[in-house]
C-alpha cells in the first residue's frame, strides 16, 4: 500500500496529471469504461443491492456519464485563470486566481450508490489534475471488485488507483498523509476521518446524511397535482435504492386534515410502481446486508411504532426485502424519528398547521435536503429563511442531484464541502491568487522612515481618494 | 515545546495564541489529543479524556472561565442566532457601521495598544492594521447587498421546467481565534466576514498581545451588539474550554501545531474550519531585475512588516550564486537608508513579541553551522527584545533556520546554480502561504506560477496581494485551508444552500421564466449539444412502453421515474 501511494506522489510530482490533455484523456477513457462495461455494472449492482438495470442507469451510470461529459466540455473554461479586479493605485498590475491541483487525494465512497459515489468525486479529482486513491465500500463487494478490476484497464494506473478491503484498510489509509480526503458516509465515521485528517492538516469534504423531511402543504387539493406529489414522494422514498440514500425522503410532514388523502395516494402509487404485496414486489432494490436489515426491523419493533404502521410492514429476511412501509405518527421520541432511517420505512408526521413543520425541522440536526410541496410563495420564503439545510427542493425530490449548476453538500450534521459540476473541480483545487506587479511606478510612502506626509498618502490611498492624492502630491493639501 | 512537538506534530513552528503561556497546559492538552483523537480504534468515549484534561489544565492556570461557562455563553449566542436577529440585512449593516465607527473614534487607543504589545511604529500600525480593517468594513458595507442576493443557477433539461438558485445562509455561532502578530486586524478581519454573513461570533484574541486583547474586549463590548458578538480573553485554559463547545465554524489564525489541535477538536462536532497558518515564504530573485526597487520591496516585506513576524513576510531568499553578493549589497544599503547606520537604534521596527520568541530566534542564529554564515547584522539586545536586521548567506538546508518558519528579522539567502532550481527547492518544503518572484523574464514568471505550490503569489512585489480584496487569501497544505478577504470572507462564513424550484406541469410561466434567466446569464453551461446528449442519455430510461398510456402520467412528471411503470426487470 505504501508503495502504491509513493508511486501516486511520484506521478503527481512529475507534473503529468497537471496537463489538461492528460485530464481530458482520462475523462474520455473514463467514458469508455462506463460505456463498454454497462452490463458488468448492471450485474454488480444487481448482485450487491438488487437494483434493476433501469434504476442503475438512472441513479448511477447515467449520472457519472453525464458528469464526465459535462466536465470534458467545460474543462478548458474551468482551468483558465480568473481575473481579479485591482485598484487603480496598483496600476500597472495584474491579479488572477489560478486553480491548481491539491496533490494526492483519497476518496472514500459508500455502498448505497457504489458506482456514483465512487466515480462522481473521481471525475472531479481527475478534472482538477490530482492523483487519486479510491477506496470503495467493502459492503458492496461486487461493485468494489468491478472497480478494482476495470479502472486500471482504462485509466492511467500510475495516477489513479483503487484499493479494496474493509475498515482496517481504511484505518491504515487515514494514518497516511493526503492532500485532500473526500468522504461519503455516516457522521460517526466522518468524525474519525476528520480527526485523522487534522494530524496532517488535510482538508476534508464530508458528504454525510441526515433525516431529510418532505413537507406536503397545499398541493393535495388539486387532484392531478396531488397525484404528481404522491408519485414524486414515492419515487424519492422507495426509488433510490429503496430509501437507502442520503437524499431520500426520510419522513413526511403534513397537516392532520390531509394525512389520509396523502396516505391513500401513496398506497395507490406504491402498488402501481412496485406491486401489491411482499411476494410480488419488483423494480425495487433490497436491503444491503443482514446488519442493516436487522437495524431496520428493530426500528419497527417498538410496540408504539409497530402500532403506527398503516401500510406494509412485512419483511422477508432471506431475500433481505422489506415492503414499502408507511407509518402514521410514530412516537416522536422513538428511534425511528431520531436516527436516519436509510430504508423503506416512511413515517408521516401530522401537524395542526403546516407552519409548525418549520419548528419541527429546526428541532433536529440540519438535514442534507428539505423537500417542500407547496405553491404558497410566502411559505416557500419562510422555509428558505427559517430553516437550514444542505439544499432545498420545491415540488420535487431527488432531482437536484442532477443539476450540475447546483452545489451538492451538507451543512452542520449533514457534512461540509460541496461537489457536482464545477463545484467538484473546485473541491479538488486550490485557488492560488497571483499578483503580477511591474517595477514602476514605485509607491514611495510604503517605506519608512515614516513621516506625516506618508501617513496622509496611505490614508487617502486606502480610501481610493485619487483627487485627494493628487492634491497631496501637488502640495495643495496639508499633511 | 520541542518534546511535545516531536512526537505527534512534526513541524514545530511558531508558538502562537494558545501555546505561549502555560506550556505545561499545552502539553497536557496535546497529549490528550494524541491519545484521544488520533487513535482510530479507541473505544473509550472521547469526553472521558477531555474532562480529565480540562480539570488539570484548570488547576494549573487557575482560570475562572471553564467549559460550563463557555457552554452558557454559546447557548446565549445560539438563542440570539435562532431568534433570527443576526440574519437581517439591517443588523449586519448596523454592526459593520459600528466597527467602522469604532476604528475611526479609537484610532489612537488602538495604536497605543499595538505599541505597548509590539512597539509597532505608528505608521506601520496604521498601514497594516487600522487601514486594513477600515477598507474591509467599507467594502463589506458597500457590497453586502450584492453578496446576499441569491445567485441564479442554470437548470438542466432533466429537471425542466424548473429554476434554481444558490442562497447564502449564515452558519450559526462561530468562533474566531486570532493571533498576536497583527492582533487587531487578524481579529477584526474575520469578524467582519462573520458579521457580514449574519453569524453570532465569539472572538478569542491572543493573550500574547495583552494590551490589544483587553482593548478589543473593551471596545467590542462598547460598540457591538452584546447579545451576538462576545470577546473571551484568556490563554490555554480558556481556549480549551471554548474548543470543547459545539460551533458552526471555527476560524483559526496561528501556527500549524495548534491548527491541528483546533481541527481535531472541531472534528468531534463535525465543525468546518478555516485554518490560516504560516510557512516559510520564499522570495526568488532573478539577476535581471531592477535591484534598487526589488530590494526595497523585499525589505518592505521583511523588516517593515512587523519586523519579520508576519505569516506572509519573506522568510528566505533564493538567488543565483553570482548574483547573491550584489543583492546583499543592495539589501544592506536599503536597510541602512531606512533604519539608519545603526539599525539597533531605529524606532522604525517592531520589537520581538516576547522573550520566548527572542531566545528562539537567538537559538536559530547560534546554531553551529549557521552562526558563521552571518554576512550582515546579528546584533541582539535581550532587554529591548530587539535583533538587528540580519542576513545570512548559504546556510545548510538541514539547519533549523531553514526547517522552521523564522518569524523574525533573520533573512537567509540560499543560492542555486540556475534560477529554475529554486522551484524544486521550494517544492521540497511544505507548501508556503505565499511565494514571491522578482524577475523580468516572462518565461521564468510563467514557470514559477505554474510549478510552485503556494497559497498565493506576488510577482515583483511582496505582501501587496493581501490588500487586493478580489484575491482570496489563504493557504494550502501546511499553510492552512480555506480563504478569506473581501467576498471570500463572506463566503467563508456562509453555507451555499442550493434551491431548486419545480412546478407540477410544464406551464408557460415557468417556461418563460427559465428562458429569461438563460438569456440573462452570459455563460452558457449547457450547449445545445449537451442538451441533446443529456436527452439521449436519459431517453434510455424511457424505453418502457406502458408509460405513456399510464393514466397517472398525464403528460407531466419527471422523465426519471417512468421506468418504474414497466413491470418487472
Amino acid at each position: 500500500m505504501e508503495k502504491s501511494i509513493a508511486e501516486l506522489r511520484e506521478t503527481f510530482k512529475s507534473g503529468r496529471t497537471k496537463s489538461v490533455s492528460w485530464r481530458k484523456k482520462q475523462l474520455k477513457a473514463f467514458l469508455d469504461l462506463v460505456n463498454e462495461n454497462e452490463d458488468s455494472i448492471f450485474k454488480a449492482l444487481d448482485q450487491d443491492l438488487g437494483k434493476s438495470p433501469v434504476e442503475s442507469y438512472r441513479d448511477e451510470l447515467g449520472i457519472v456519464k453525464k458528469s464526465a461529459t459535462y466536465s470534458l466540455s467545460c474543462l478548458d473554461k474551468w482551468v483558465a485563470p480568473k481575473k481579479g479586479d485591482l485598484p487603480l493605485l496598483l496600476f500597472p498590475s495584474k491579479a488572477e486566481v489560478i486553480p491548481e491541483p491539491l496533490g494526492v487525494v483519497l476518496i472514500f465512497s459508500a455502498w448505497n450508490f457504489p458506482i456514483t459515489l465512487a466515480l462522481d468525486p473521481l471525475i472531479g479529482a481527475i478534472s482538477a489534475g490530482n492523483t487519486v486513491l479510491l477506496k470503495p465500500s467493502e459492503l458492496a463487494p461486487a461493485c468494489m471488485s468491478f472497480l478494482i478490476q476495470a479502472i486500471p484497464q482504462y485509466l492511467d494506473n500510475k495516477a489513479i488507483k483503487v484499493i479494496g478491503g474493509g475498515a482496517d484498510v481504511g484505518e491504515r489509509l487515514l494514518e497516511l498523509r493526503w492532500d485532500k480526503i473526500f468522504f461519503t458516509g455516516s457522521p460517526r465515521v466522518g468524525r474519525l476521518v476528520m480527526t485523522a485528517a487534522a494530524k496532517h492538516l488535510t482538508p476534508v469534504t464530508l458528504e454525510l446524511g441526515g433525516k431529510c423531511p418532505a413537507i406536503v402543504h397545499n398541493t393535495l387539493s388539486n387532484p392531478s397535482k396531488a397525484k404528481v406529489t404522491a408519485k414524486r414522494i414515492v419515487g424519492a422514498k422507495w426509488g433510490p435504492c429503496t430509501g437507502q440514500a442520503c437524499i431520500a425522503i426520510d419522513y413526511v410532514l403534513v397537516e392532520e386534515k390531509s394525512a389520509s388523502t396523502l396516505i391513500e395516494l401513496l398506497k395507490k402509487c406504491i402498488q402501481r410502481f412496485y406491486g401489491g404485496n411482499l411476494k410480488e414486489l419488483n423494480s425495487i432494490s433490497r436491503i444491503v446486508n443482514k446488519n442493516q436489515f436487522q437495524r431496520l426491523v428493530n426500528l419497527m419493533k417498538d410496540p408504539h411504532v409497530a402500532a403506527s404502521v398503516v401500510y406494509g410492514g412485512s419483511v422477508d429476511e432471506e431475500q433481505l426485502v422489506i415492503e414499502p412501509t408507511i407509518l402514521l405518527d410514530p412516537p416522536l421520541d422513538s428511534e425511528i424519528m431520531n436516527e436516519e432511517i436509510f430504508g423503506p420505512l416512511l413515517p408521516i408526521i401530522t401537524v395542526k398547521n403546516i407552519e409548525e413543520s418549520i419548528e419541527f425541522i429546526n428541532s433536529k440536526p440540519n438535514p442534507l435536503v428539505i423537500y417542500a410541496f407547496t405553491e404558497d410563495e410566502t411559505f416557500k420564503k419562510r422555509i428558505l429563511s427559517d430553516t437550514s439545510s444542505g439544499s432545498v427542493t420545491f415540488n420535487d425530490a431527488m432531482i437536484q442531484f442532477l443539476c450540475d449548476s447546483l452545489p451538492f453538500g451538507g451543512v452542520g450534521q449533514s457534512g461540509f464541502g460541496r461537489y457536482h459540476g464545477k463545484y467538484s473541480f473546485d473541491t479538488f483545487s486550490h485557488e492560488k491568487s497571483v499578483l503580477h506587479r511591474a517595477f514602476y511606478p514605485e509607491l514611495e510612502p510604503r517605506y519608512p522612515p515614516w513621516t506625516n506626509f506618508k501617513l496622509m498618502f496611505i490614508k487617502l490611498a486606502y480610501g481610493f481618494d485619487y483627487l485627494g492624492l493628487m492634491l497631496l502630491m501637488l502640495g495643495f493639501r496639508k499633511s | 515545546m520541542a518534546i511535545v512537538s516531536a512526537g505527534l506534530f512534526k513541524h514545530p513552528t511558531r508558538s502562537t495564541g494558545i501555546a505561549g503561556v502555560g506550556l505545561l497546559g499545552t502539553f497536557t492538552y496535546c497529549h490528550t489529543y494524541k491519545i484521544n483523537r488520533v487513535s482510530f480504534s479507541s473505544s473509550i468515549p472521547s469526553s472521558y479524556y477531555c474532562h480529565a484534561t480540562l480539570s488539570t489544565t484548570m488547576e494549573e492556570v487557575k482560570s475562572t472561565f471553564d467549559a460550563d461557562e463557555a457552554a452558557v455563553l454559546v447557548n446565549k449566542l445560539r438563542k440570539t442566532f435562532n431568534s433570527g436577529k443576526t440574519k437581517s440585512y439591517e443588523w449586519r449593516i448596523s454592526q459593520l457601521e459600528s466597527i467602522s465607527k469604532m476604528v475611526d473614534e479609537k484610532e489612537k487607543e488602538i495604536i497605543e495598544a499595538l505599541y505597548e504589545d509590539l512597539s509597532k511604529p505608528q505608521l506601520e500600525a496604521y498601514l497594516s492594521e487600522i487601514l486594513m480593517v477600515k477598507s474591509s468594513s467599507k467594502l463589506a458595507l458597500k457590497e453586502l447587498k450584492q453578496w446576499m442576493i441569491p445567485k441564479t443557477a442554470a437548470t438542466s433539461l432533466a429537471s425542466y421546467p424548473s429554476s434554481a438558485e444558490i442562497v447564502s445562509e449564515p452558519l450559526g455561532v462561530v468562533l474566531v481565534i486570532s493571533t498576536w502578530n497583527f492582533p487587531f486586524s487578524l481579529s477584526l478581519e474575520p469578524i467582519i466576514g462573520a458579521i457580514a454573513a449574519g453569524n453570532a461570533v465569539v472572538l478569542k484574541p491572543s493573550e500574547i498581545a495583552p494590551a490589544t486583547s483587553s482593548l478589543l474586549s473593551r471596545l467590542l463590548g462598547e460598540y457591538m451588539d452584546q447579545s451576538a458578538i462576545i470577546v473571551v480573553e484568556g490563554a490555554v485554559a480558556e481556549t480549551s474550554a471554548l474548543l470543547e463547545q459545539k460551533w458552526d465554524k471555527i476560524f483559526f489564525t496561528g501556527g500549524a501545531r495548534v491548527g491541528r489541535i483546533v481541527m481535531a477538536a472541531a472534528a468531534k462536532n463535525l465543525t468546518p474550519v478555516t485554518l490560516e497558518l504560516g510557512g516559510k515564504c520564499p522570495a526568488v530573485v532573478d539577476s535581471n531585475v531592477n535591484l534598487q526597487v526589488a530590494s526595497r520591496r523585499i525589505v518592505a516585506g521583511k523588516w517593515v512588516c512587523n519586523n519579520g513576524q508576519a505569516c506572509i513576510g519573506v522568510d528566505y531568499i533564493i538567488t543565483t550564486k553570482e548574483f547573491a553578493p550584489k543583492l546583499i549589497e543592495a539589501l544592506v544599503s536599503v536597510v541602512e537608508e531606512i533604519f539608519g547606520r545603526d539599525p539597533m537604534e531605529s524606532k522604525e521596527r517592531s520589537c520581538i513579541i516576547n522573550s520566548f520568541h527572542f531566545s528562539r530566534l537567538v537559538n536559530l542564529l547560534d546554531e553551529d553551522k549557521v552562526s558563521d554564515k552571518i554576512v550582515f547584522g546579528g546584533q541582539r539586545d535581550g532587554s529591548q527584545l530587539q535583533i538587528a536586521p540580519t542576513i545570512l548567506l548559504d546556510v545548510p538546508e538541514d539547519s533549523l533556520i531553514m526547517q522552521e518558519e523564522i518569524f523574525g528579522p533573520l533573512l537567509p539567502i540560499m543560492t542555486v546554480e540556475r534560477l529554475e532550481d529554486s522551484f524544486a527547492m521550494i517544492n521540497r518544503k511544505p507548501k508556503p502561504l505565499a511565494a514571491y518572484l522578482f524577475s523580468d523574464d516572462e518565461q521564468i514568471e510563467r514557470e514559477f506560477v505554474q510549478n510552485v505550490y503556494a497559497g498565493g503569489m506576488a510577482i515583483n512585489d511582496t505582501i501587496l496581494q493581501v490588500t487586493v480584496p478580489s484575491l482570496p487569501f489563504g493557504g494550502v497544505g501546511e499553510s492552512g485551508m480555506g480563504a478569506y478577504h473581501g467576498k471570500f470572507s463572506f463566503d467563508a462564513f456562509s453555507h451555499k444552500k442550493a434551491v431548486l424550484y419545480r412546478s407540477f406541469a410544464g406551464n408557460l410561466r415557468q417556461g418563460t421564466r427559465l428562458t429569461r434567466q438563460k438569456n440573462k446569464s452570459k455563460s452558457k453551461p449547457y450547449s445545445v449539444e449537451t442538451y441533446l446528449k443529456l436527452f439521449l442519455l436519459y431517453s434510455d430510461g424511457l424505453k418502457t412502453e406502458s408509460m405513456r398510456t399510464d393514466p397517472l402520467d398525464e403528460g407531466y412528471g419527471c422523465p426519471l421515474f417512468p421506468y418504474v411503470m414497466g413491470k418487472g426487470k
